[in-house]
């Protein structure tokens, strides 16, 4: 379980995050949602410890991140950022060789390699492994990036708006994933804005506005008209199908 | 791809052609029986040539590093500060104690190598990470800066001489035995960079994944200023300013192996001596037995070689 208290932020003098206190459970696919500017990636980035905490705690099982040596985290948790502009000229296989540099620290082995072809193949890149990161489209990227965070192979997978670039047969595909590690034992967390790919794949929602947490809970108990309504300021309707919500925000 | 020992036999035929080329005409065959000869293999032709392959390649090196800590293709140890901080470093040093030993005079040019290079990235990181093209304005701007203070400094200290020595356009003519040694710690400090390459090309994708993968991005941004700070001192304060080396020899490298930085490095350092010792032998026998500085050389071939990598791929930076 990861236990976050007292969590606040700011950046420069803007108030991100206010007091949080959450828990994510253990063994369940999470899904933080919320309109844009809400502080999720904020929160995900601090509990992932790429940005420094400014008060409160997180704790991974039972340990404070910010006494843990961060090689130790990284066998621990893989997070994956939004990708910025940085156009690193590396092949498809060795970014997500990187993946297992925690694991191998420069002497990789036979199991980091399969790990490696694995993860390929799993997000469909076996035949772009030798084509270089600055000449595939985004979408492309952006899948060699979640390949390289599968291929960690950590308990904890954070990833923030892993959806981006991807159509739709890619962006099921890997919600159908994310749910599959779950089911083998992992735990993912992973901020969300189109909210249907969280009401048809998350076990646990975290809904957060303005820098705090407004509901939490399973989703048939997060994702009702009343709550969405008020958290995206905009009139939803929430209907249902194969037993999960369906949300019609669009028309 | 690498083509490792193509470029090799490069290497070893222009390392032949540099120890039989020079104003003396001796034949180095001879060397065996012949003293003079001998004297003149051993104490210049040798040096000369161990000296412009070391250069030439802890520089490249220096430029694949420097590449990756500031992730950005379009610049080099010559054009963000680092020489003419080296320079100030040492002006410092000769100023306040002149009989200092040759260590401490290269330790202080290091050192303020690797702070005016800190100053540069502390610059960038402030600027938007879209605009590829302020990164080396920016570079150039900085090192104008701190050129002219040196110039200043050297002018009113009347060491003005030294000063010249170190920025002018490098040259390896008064290169002889017992005055190039310190290159070796430069090719040492660029042997060490190919040992942490995986963490440069990590942190070349960004302070999030390398922190994510368990590397603190301050320490191996500590190490590369490091390489970049001592290999840049050393060859400065050895043999003058040499350009272009670790700018266009990266981003050829780059075109075709990309960023693997284990694997690219040795090419990398390879091509980097090809690339000096092609053109300091150019420079001896264009008006032989007269030369012409390698730096001005480069400077042409330098400039003529990265105008046609800014126009083969605008697109990326």
């Amino acid at each position: 379980m990861i236990r976050v208290t007292g969590l606040s932020h700011r950046i420069g003098r803007t108030p991100i995050l206010h007091e949080i206190r959450t828990d994510l459970p253990k063994g369940k696919l999470t899904a933080l949602i919320g309109p844009n500017g809400a502080g999720k990636s904020t929160l995900l980035r601090l509990i992932g410890r790429l940005e420094p905490l400014q008060s409160g705690r997180v704790t991974l099982d039972g340990a404070d991140i910010a006494a843990t040596p961060t090689e130790t985290l990284a066998l621990q948790m893989a997070i994956l950022g939004q990708q910025t502009a940085i156009a690193s000229r590396l092949r498809l296989r060795e970014l997500v060789g990187f993946g297992r540099w925690p694991r191998h620290r420069g002497r990789p082995t036979p199991t980091d390699k399969d790990a490696v072809t694995d993860a390929l193949r799993a997000f469909a890149l076996t035949d772009l492994g030798d084509r270089f990161l600055d000449e595939v489209s985004g979408g492309q990227a952006q899948r060699a990036y979640l390949a390289m965070t599968v291929a960690q192979d950590t308990d904890w997978l954070l990833l923030d708006e892993p959806l981006n670039n991807l159509d739709m047969a890619h962006a099921r595909s890997l919600m159908a994933r994310l749910a599959g590690l779950v089911a083998g034992g992992k735990s993912v967390v992973t901020v969300i804005h189109e909210v249907n790919y969280a009401a048809a794949w998350a076990d646990h929602i975290v809904a957060m506005k303005q820098g705090r947490i407004v509901a939490e809970g399973p989703p048939k108990a997060v994702l009702n008209e009343a709550t969405l309504s008020d958290l995206y300021d905009t009139p939803v309707t929430v209907s249902s199908h194969n037993g999960r919500p369906l949300v019609l925000h669009h028309v | 791809m690498t083509r490792l020992p193509a470029v090799l036999l490069v290497l070893a035929a222009l390392i032949c052609a540099s120890l039989t080329v020079g104003a003396a005409s001796i034949s180095i065959l001879d060397a065996t029986r012949d003293p003079q000869a001998a004297l003149v293999l051993l104490e210049s032709r040798l040096p000369r040539t161990l000296a412009v392959v070391l250069t030439g390649a802890a520089l490249a090196v220096a430029g694949v590093v420097l590449q990756a800590l500031v992730r950005n293709r379009f610049v080099g140890p010559e054009t963000t500060g680092t020489a003419e901080s080296a320079a100030l470093g040492l002006l410092a040093v000769t100023i306040l104690a002149p009989s200092a030993p040759i260590w401490a005079k290269m330790g202080a040019a290091s050192l303020a190598a690797m702070a005016g290079t800190a100053i540069f990235i502390l610059i960038i990181r402030r600027l938007p990470v879209r605009e590829v093209m302020l990164v080396p304005i920016a570079g150039l701007v900085l090192s104008g800066v701190l050129g002219s203070v040196a110039t200043f400094v050297g002018f009113q200290t009347d060491l003005l001489q030294y000063v010249n020595s170190w920025l002018m356009a490098g040259e390896f003519s008064g290169v002889i035995a017992g005055r190039y040694e310190q290159l070796w710690v430069a090719a040492i400090a660029a042997g060490l960079a190919w040992f942490a390459a995986d963490r440069f090309a990590i942190l070349g994708l960004g302070d999030g994944v390398a922190s994510g993968l368990g590397l603190s991005p301050d320490a191996v941004m500590r190490l590369g200023l490091a390489v970049v700070a001592v290999v840049t001192a050393l060859v400065i304060t050895t043999v003058g300013l040499i350009p272009f080396v670790g700018l266009v020899v990266p981003n050829i490298v780059a075109r075709i192996m990309g960023d693997n930085l284990r694997a690219s490095i040795p090419v990398v350092a390879l091509w980097g001596a090809v690339l000096l010792l092609g053109c300091d032998l150019a420079g001896r026998l264009i008006r032989y037995p007269y030369e012409i500085p390698v730096g001005m050389v480069l400077g042409i071939v330098g400039a003529a070689i990265f105008l046609w990598l800014l126009y083969r791929r605008p697109a990326h930076g």
